[in-house]
């Protein structure tokens, strides 16, 4: 006997045949979207860290006075700022995935030891941390040469000066651009289609492609979903945002 | 003659013959002075006579082409100088007040002894609230810079360099930015200090206050010293056409 809840949404169904709210009630299809909602959710979590840690090295290397790291650094966002990302995701996928190494696990079976999550995880980390160089970048050039005049003055090392006044207001300075780039990585994981990473968008389309009647429910909870993962991210990144304010400072 | 008397005798801050250039401006074209322990001199002037540019030169913010500054009898441009060191016996405070802008009064005042000095942290809290206090900002330790005015920002800088325990204290300008209430306050905290024997060079606008608490002042144009002598003779005897219309425009 199916539960009440169920019942409503294959009620539902019958007498509406546009709105077949399938994954309310058959548990075959619920767990696809399970699935997709906890591989867009690890999709999401693993690339903003990532991300986030290649802006705050490559904005550190492009601080270096080596003009060779610097025109690399510089190479490397230009190349993932001004190409599209679904052409990254199938370049990563289609073309270096020929060359990467596999492994056996049955003498038989040749996977490679890079997988398909595993590429869009570093192609969407690469894509949005070039884009986290510049946000970086910006706001430690947004430190007035004075305010680091005042600390060597003081005595402060570079290194001091980095650490205690550069930093912590240059991050400052960054979190609303950070945000903004955070807020478009998670919406691009959904690109991840493209190189069949069971996502949430590639199982939705799945399962309205194997029951056509349910595709205006699949992209309503696509919508919901997002609406609620994206508002969840801005939540957080707001009241960090606050917690970090300084009485006086900025805006 | 005593050793003692003998340095007292020995200058603690000494230029001979400074030479400056940015690019193809030469900004000090052979600058020389003497300040010895305890001396309040006034450096006045045009603007963009090079006025800041000497005061930086002097605890090494800016290098120099030629000539000798020396501290305490150590050459400041010596390439194997230890600037800590050089910072740790000169201080600074700017026109702008250069705060941290991320830390309390306290804390701005507490920073650099932390952590340049490796001072025990308590100590230098009640230092600093010393420091605080004879500023007069009690009740405001915990404010932020943003919080607090003009002039009671400029006291918090001034306080933050004598936290280092100086032997000369450098002043660039430090009551332009404020407004005309304000001069007052940080005026009566330089004079203060002076009065107590610190040793001070100053680049100031403020006349009467010059001829107050100055030992000697010296009028520069064109990144030269054009005249100098004591208030007493400099406002009234000076005979340099230059002095004399600078001084007939801004008294
Ligand atoms: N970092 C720099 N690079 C190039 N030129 C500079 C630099 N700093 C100062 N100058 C130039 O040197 C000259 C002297 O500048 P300085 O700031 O020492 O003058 P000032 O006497 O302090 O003037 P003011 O009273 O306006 O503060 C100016 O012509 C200025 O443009
Ligand atoms: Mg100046």
């Amino acid at each position: 006997m199916l539960g009440s809840f169920s019942q409503f949404f294959l009620d539902l169904y019958e007498s509406n045949p546009k709105w077949n709210f399938i994954y309310f009630y058959d548990p075959k299809q619920a767990d696809r979207v399970l699935e997709g909602l906890w591989t867009t959710l690890e999709l999401s979590v693993v690339c903003v860290i990532f991300s986030v840690v290649i802006g705050v090295a490559g904005a550190w290397l492009q601080t270096l006075p080596n003009r060779l790291v610097r025109m690399v650094v510089q190479g490397y966002i230009q190349f993932f700022r001004n190409t599209p990302p679904l052409i990254q995701l199938m370049f990563f996928y289609f073309a270096l995935g020929q060359f990467t190494p596999t492994y056996s696990p049955d003498g038989w079976l040749e996977i490679p030891i890079i997988s398909n999550v595993g590429w869009a995880i570093i192609s969407l980390s690469f894509f949005a941390g070039a884009f986290n160089v510049e946000i970086f970048r910006a706001g430690i050039e947004a430190i007035p040469e004075s305010t680091k005049e005042a600390s060597e003055s003081l005595g402060f090392s570079r290194l001091q000066t980095y650490r205690y006044i550069v930093l912590p207001l240059a991050f400052r300075v960054s979190l609303p651009a950070l945000n903004n780039n955070l807020v478009n990585l998670v919406k691009t994981t959904t690109q991840a289609l493209v190189i069949a990473v069971p996502e949430l968008l590639y199982q939705m389309v799945s399962i309205y492609n194997d029951y056509s009647t349910s595709m205006n429910a699949c992209m309503l909870l696509l919508f919901v979903v997002y609406i609620v993962l994206v508002g969840i991210l801005v939540f957080g990144m707001q009241r960090w945002e606050r917690a970090m304010n300084i009485p006086g400072y900025g805006s | 003659m005593s050793e003692n008397e003998m340095n007292s005798e020995q200058p603690i801050v000494s230029l001979k013959d400074v030479h400056k250039s940015f690019g193809d401006l030469e900004v000090l074209k052979g600058i020389s002075f003497d300040v010895k322990k305890g001396e309040v001199i006034c450096i006045i002037g045009p603007s963009g006579s090079g006025k800041s540019t000497l005061i930086r030169c002097i605890n090494a913010l800016n290098d120099i082409n030629s000539g000798s500054i020396k501290v305490h009898g150590r050459e400041v441009h010596d390439p194997k100088l230890d600037k800590l060191e050089l910072r740790k016996k000169v201080g600074m405070v700017f026109q702008q007040f250069n705060l941290f802008p991320h830390k309390t009064a306290l804390e701005n005042v507490m920073m650099a002894p932390v952590l340049v000095l490796k001072q025990n942290k308590e100590e230098v809290r009640k230092r600093a609230e010393d420091l605080i206090r004879k500023v007069r900002l009690q009740g405001k330790e915990d404010s932020y810079p943003g919080e607090l005015s003009g002039g009671q920002q400029q006291r918090v800088a001034i306080a933050r360099s004598l936290a280092m325990n100086p032997d000369v204290m450098l002043f660039d300008e430090v009551t332009s930015a404020l407004d005309p209430e304000t001069v007052k306050e940080v005026l009566v905290t330089i004079k203060e200090l002076a009065q107590e024997g610190m040793t001070c060079i100053l680049v100031t606008h403020e006349m009467g206050f010059a001829k107050e608490v100055a030992d000697h002042i010296y009028f520069t144009d064109n990144g030269v010293i054009v005249e100098h002598g004591p208030p007493s003779t400099f406002f009234t005897e000076s005979s340099d056409p230059r002095t004399r219309e600078f001084l007939s425009q801004i008294l």
